[in-house]
């Protein structure tokens, strides 16, 4: 039973509004009902299943959920799925073919070790993916890199590692 | 955590956004959200109403005009930080937007908005006050210009009224033979500065300091110019020792309380050392484009 306090404190779901929501998530077009207060984040994940999209502070200081938004690396926690409407989204789904074989960005974690528990990998790949897309040529010493990463943060491996795979993608893309 | 309920509105037009905004007392307007969100995964905002203003396609674009940059509502951060015509006109915003959060932010974050939302520690506060620039909002009664200097009120708290929207901000060019600089300390690149100094520097032939603009961002409840600091340094060859008076007078101007990232006397120290550096920075750069 609800007590009436509890009932004056939170809005009915009922009251809870909706839109319809047309976007493109991986190519694929997507047109769905969600709640306009539905974060972008919580849309991937448990509306399409797409859960590569980690969900680690919820408000843009980890990085773990960070996707291409019409190809712009961005905070799908920062992001009302109203505010994607009629974007392109991408996810780390996205990445690798479909035979399984990884992007290199994905290969040159593996090589260089670069992750532990793996729960920021995704943000920080779709992070780097984004800014390899850019035409903006990359500074690739150590402490450029490090800026490059500043909004992803890794709790487990220390950034050696994650710092050496940046490099190393940008040697199999061809971007040294 | 979560968003509270809301209820939430895309006009297509500005007219519709002010009339929207105007009809509910508690209503926000919605840009980047970059500040937003986390306010409101936080519950620290709860607004009735987000009227978001992305499809409002007069409210997108740079213009550079009668020595003006003016940059419209929903021009994202990266949009300006990589724009070549405004990178011409005033180095300093680019070079002052690369210490904006980060990219994936930037991305998203709005110029306007992050003026709007009035951090004192924010960068393009700063930019703004430094430049002298101004905001142009626009509500039920009509559009009106606001200078950087009243613009600004304290922490989180600006001059614009609820139902006004902030259509554009208005940046000047760097003046002709005009060196510029900004720095700031953060712990990690793209956190909020624990203090950040800019600085315009203009000499005369003889090398002296003829117009010379300073102003902080970190150290007070808002951004400020260092006025005292700009008067000491003014008509001088900015020499060691009047750097070092500066450096002092700016120094004074802190008042942010101690707090987890510094102390008010490390801030006073980073603040002076900055000024210091960023004076003699933009006045190397002067005499190479004079």
């Amino acid at each position: 039973m609800t007590s009436r306090r509890l009932k004056r404190r939170f809005a009915e779901t009922a009251e809870d509004p909706t839109l319809q929501v047309s976007l493109t998530v991986n190519g694929e077009l997507i047109e769905r009902t969600a709640s306009v207060r539905m974060l972008l984040s919580d849309f991937l994940r448990h509306e399409l299943g797409l859960t590569g999209t980690h969900v680690g502070c919820e408000h843009g200081i980890c990085g773990c959920c960070t996707v291409l938004i019409d190809g712009k690396a961005a905070r799908s926690c920062l992001t009302l799925v109203a505010q994607a409407d009629g974007t392109e989204v991408t996810t780390i789904e996205a990445l690798a073919a479909e035979d399984g074989k990884l992007h290199p960005i994905q290969q040159a974690f593996k090589e260089s070790h670069a992750l532990q528990c793996g729960y920021c990998t995704p943000g920080m790949i779709m992070n780097i993916f984004g800014r390899f897309n850019e035409p903006e040529p990359l500074d690739l010493s150590d402490q450029g890199i490090r800026t490059m990463l500043s909004g992803n943060l890794c709790r487990c491996t220390g950034y050696v590692n994650i710092v050496a795979a940046v490099r190393r993608a940008a040697q199999l893309l061809g971007r040294v | 955590m979560k968003p509270p309920l809301f209820r939430y509105q895309a006009p297509k037009t500005l007219k519709e956004a002010v009339i929207a905004l105007a009809s509910d007392p508690d209503a926000m307007v919605l840009a980047g959200g970059q500040s937003l969100l986390p306010a409101l995964n936080f519950r620290l905002a709860s607004p009735s109403l987000l009227v978001d203003i992305q499809h409002i396609d007069e409210l997108k674009g740079i213009s550079i005009a009668h020595g003006q940059i003016i940059v419209k509502a929903m021009t994202r951060h990266r949009e300006l930080e990589l724009d070549e015509r405004v990178r011409q006109a005033n180095p300093l915003i680019a070079e002052t937007m690369a210490h904006v959060a980060h990219i994936p932010i930037r991305n998203r974050g709005t110029v306007v908005g992050s003026l709007c939302h009035a951090d004192g520690a924010a960068e393009v506060p700063l930019v703004l006050i430094l430049l002298g620039g101004s905001v142009v909002v626009e509500g039920p009664s009509g559009r009106r210009e606001i200078e950087a200097d009243k613009f600004f009120r304290f922490h989180l708290s600006t001059a614009r009224r609820r139902d006004e929207i902030a259509v554009e901000a208005r940046f000047p060019v760097l003046p002709a033979g005009s060196g510029w600089a900004f720095d700031e300390l953060t712990r990690r690149h793209g956190d909020y500065a624990i203090a950040g100094v800019g600085a315009v520097v203009r000499l005369d032939a003889g090398g002296h300091a003829n117009d010379i603009r300073l102003a902080a961002c970190g150290v007070a409840s808002r951004p400020i110019r260092l006025l005292e600091a700009e008067k000491l340094l003014s008509g001088t060859a900015l020499g060691e020792a009047e750097l070092k008076a500066a450096g002092k007078a700016a120094a004074d101007l802190v008042s942010a309380p101690d707090d987890m990232h510094a102390t008010n006397a490390y801030r006073r120290r980073v603040v002076a050392a900055l000024v210091r550096r960023m004076v003699a920075k933009a006045a190397a750069r002067a005499r190479t484009r004079q």
